[in-house]
């Protein structure tokens, strides 16, 4: 086992020179890091300035999320060892604008977040004295995979489509409608089609299906979009068929 | 209509931008660092790559169908027309391109079939049918057609 | 209208897909591959006439051939316009690829229907 490992850090400066480039550490090797701990042993002793979110460093706050070697992982639950004896690249996730070293920028996430909806929508809200809404447990599991999504934008660093059409709503949003979309207490569906409906909703996607297995909590949004796919079309054709239903 | 809103840029000059109407502000630093999908980018992983042949199947599948349909001309053309035509088809450099073409509708096959449980959510007396059904279902539907076909064709 | 096109042209890809997922690599090995080589069973001109002017056979033949052209444009043009970054060709490339295949469905039916 070695005693150092070399990280190779994606750099970026938007007031210096420009071009970002690698620079490379080598930081105490230690067989129960995360790779995010290498991060920290940087930042506290070697270079301050070093910029890249964490929070919670327990895989819930879905802000470590960088690619490493390639993949994009959440750094607090990415052991180093694997990647052994290294160098290990580190880099901010693909398919959206770095502002510096491994930050990238949410704006546009957690716009198209907004745009689903991401809430129950009632046509009438009941008044808490009517009592609970009440669910079964089989209502229950008909989203609550979906409901497990910490918002760590893995999945759409994993998306090659999202980085090639950036205007594509992209798999957790989706996965995040369908959440509310299948929740026997929601009646939103039909508002929340007006956004998945478009072309750069559901219908860019051409599963790759990698969005599934980047996800640390198993969300599969990849079969969020496919079921959204599949239940948009029937309705398309029933329509058709059916006249007075518009699709 | 508010679902023709657009996806803020995070840019301070759109509308949307909460500071908008103060120009001295700037919440990040507006020199953003933007990588571009290289030409090549399906060779930058191996499930890339994989998605991106699957994605090419549709050519083995449409010369498949066009072969069959040129197989049902060929025989109303007579029968020296499709002797000349068995000649060619077991000539060795037709026999290896449609061993490919063989590949690749196997591969169409396979990774389609694999995708079912995606696409189908199943419940039977209220319980959720578990993905391996689904596709074990489908494998056995291709499995089982397969062999009518292989029968009428080729088992008599 | 533009509504209907994606979930219109997505249903002709999946039920595509289905149907030459299932049916193509035996009815392609049958066809291209045993037959001409006199592996197995049929190989003789007049059975596979017999077969290949049955109603059934062409009626079945027209609708796998129409969903499998359909379904080869729909991934072919999504091919085009991701795997080589083509988005400003998207309206070009869409009435190339469906046109192509609207013109060869046109085609089978007139073979399965008209010739004998
Ligand atoms: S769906 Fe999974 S990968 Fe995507 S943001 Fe949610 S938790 Fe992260």
């Amino acid at each position: 086992m070695p005693d150092t490992v070399k990280l190779e850090v994606f750099r970026y400066r938007p007031e210096g020179e420009g071009e970002p480039l690698y620079e490379t550490f080598e930081v105490p090797y230690r067989d129960e890091w995360m790779v995010l701990d290498a991060l920290n042993q940087i930042k506290d002793h070697q270079d301050g300035t070093l910029s890249y979110r964490w929070a919670c460093r327990m895989g819930v706050c879905g802000s470590c999320g960088m690619t490493v070697n390639g993949e994009p992982v959440l750094t607090c639950a990415t052991y180093l060892e694997p990647f052994l004896p290294g160098p290990i690249r580190v880099e901010p996730l693909h398919g959206f604008p770095v502002i510096r070293d491994l930050v990238g920028d949410l704006e546009d996430f957690v716009g198209k977040l907004q745009r689903v909806k991401p809430w129950i929508i009632r046509e009438e809200e009941r008044s808490p004295s009517e009592g609970e809404y009440l669910q079964t447990p089989e209502e229950m599991d008909a989203y609550k995979r979906y409901s497990m999504c910490i918002n760590c934008m893995l999945c759409y660093a994993a998306c090659p489509i999202y980085e090639l059409e950036p205007g594509f709503i992209g798999p957790a949003a989706i996965a995040l409608a369908q959440r509310y979309n299948l929740d026997s207490r929601d009646e939103g569906a039909r508002e929340r089609h007006e956004v998945l409906a478009e072309h750069e909703g559901v219908w860019s996607c051409t599963f790759v299906g990698e969005c599934s297995i980047v996800c640390p909590k198993d969300v599969d949004p990849a079969g969020a979009i496919q079921r959204y796919k599949v239940d948009a079309t029937l309705d398309f054709f029933r329509s058709l068929v059916t006249p007075g239903r518009s699709p | 209509m508010k679902s023709q809103a657009r996806i803020p840029t995070g840019r301070i000059s759109d509308p949307g931008y909460p500071q908008a109407s103060n120009p001295e502000y700037t919440r990040h630093h507006p020199r953003w660092y933007r990588r571009h999908m290289p030409i090549f980018w399906w060779l930058r992983k191996f499930a890339y790559t994989k998605f991106i042949l699957r994605e090419l199947t549709s050519q083995p599948v449409m010369y498949a169908t066009l072969f069959l349909l040129g197989k049902v001309w060929v025989l109303s053309r007579g029968p020296e027309a499709y002797e000349i035509f068995v000649q060619w088809l077991s000539h060795p450099a037709f026999l290896a391109f449609h061993a490919l073409v063989l590949v690749g509708l196997l591969f169409h096959t396979v990774t389609w079939l694999n995708l079912t449980p995606k696409a189908l959510v199943l419940r039977v007396a209220g319980r959720k049918v578990p993905g391996w059904a689904i596709v074990g279902a489908h494998y056995g539907a291709w499995l089982g057609l397969s062999g009518v076909i292989l029968w009428i064709l080729a088992g008599r | 209208m533009r509504r209907a096109r994606d979930p219109f042209f997505w249903g002709l890809f999946s039920a595509g897909g289905m149907l030459t997922a299932l049916l193509l690599p035996a009815l392609f090995l049958v066809a291209a591959i045993t037959a001409p080589m006199g592996w197995f069973g049929m190989t003789g001109y007049e059975e596979w006439v017999a077969l290949a002017s049955h109603p059934v056979t062409r009626g079945g033949l027209l609708v796998v051939a129409f969903l499998a052209f359909f379904h080869a444009a729909h991934r072919f043009r999504y091919t085009l316009y991701d795997g080589l970054q083509l988005y400003h060709l998207d309206a070009l490339i869409s009435i190339v690829t469906y046109g192509v295949a609207a013109a060869l469905t046109v085609l089978a039916a007139a073979l399965l229907i008209l010739v004998v």
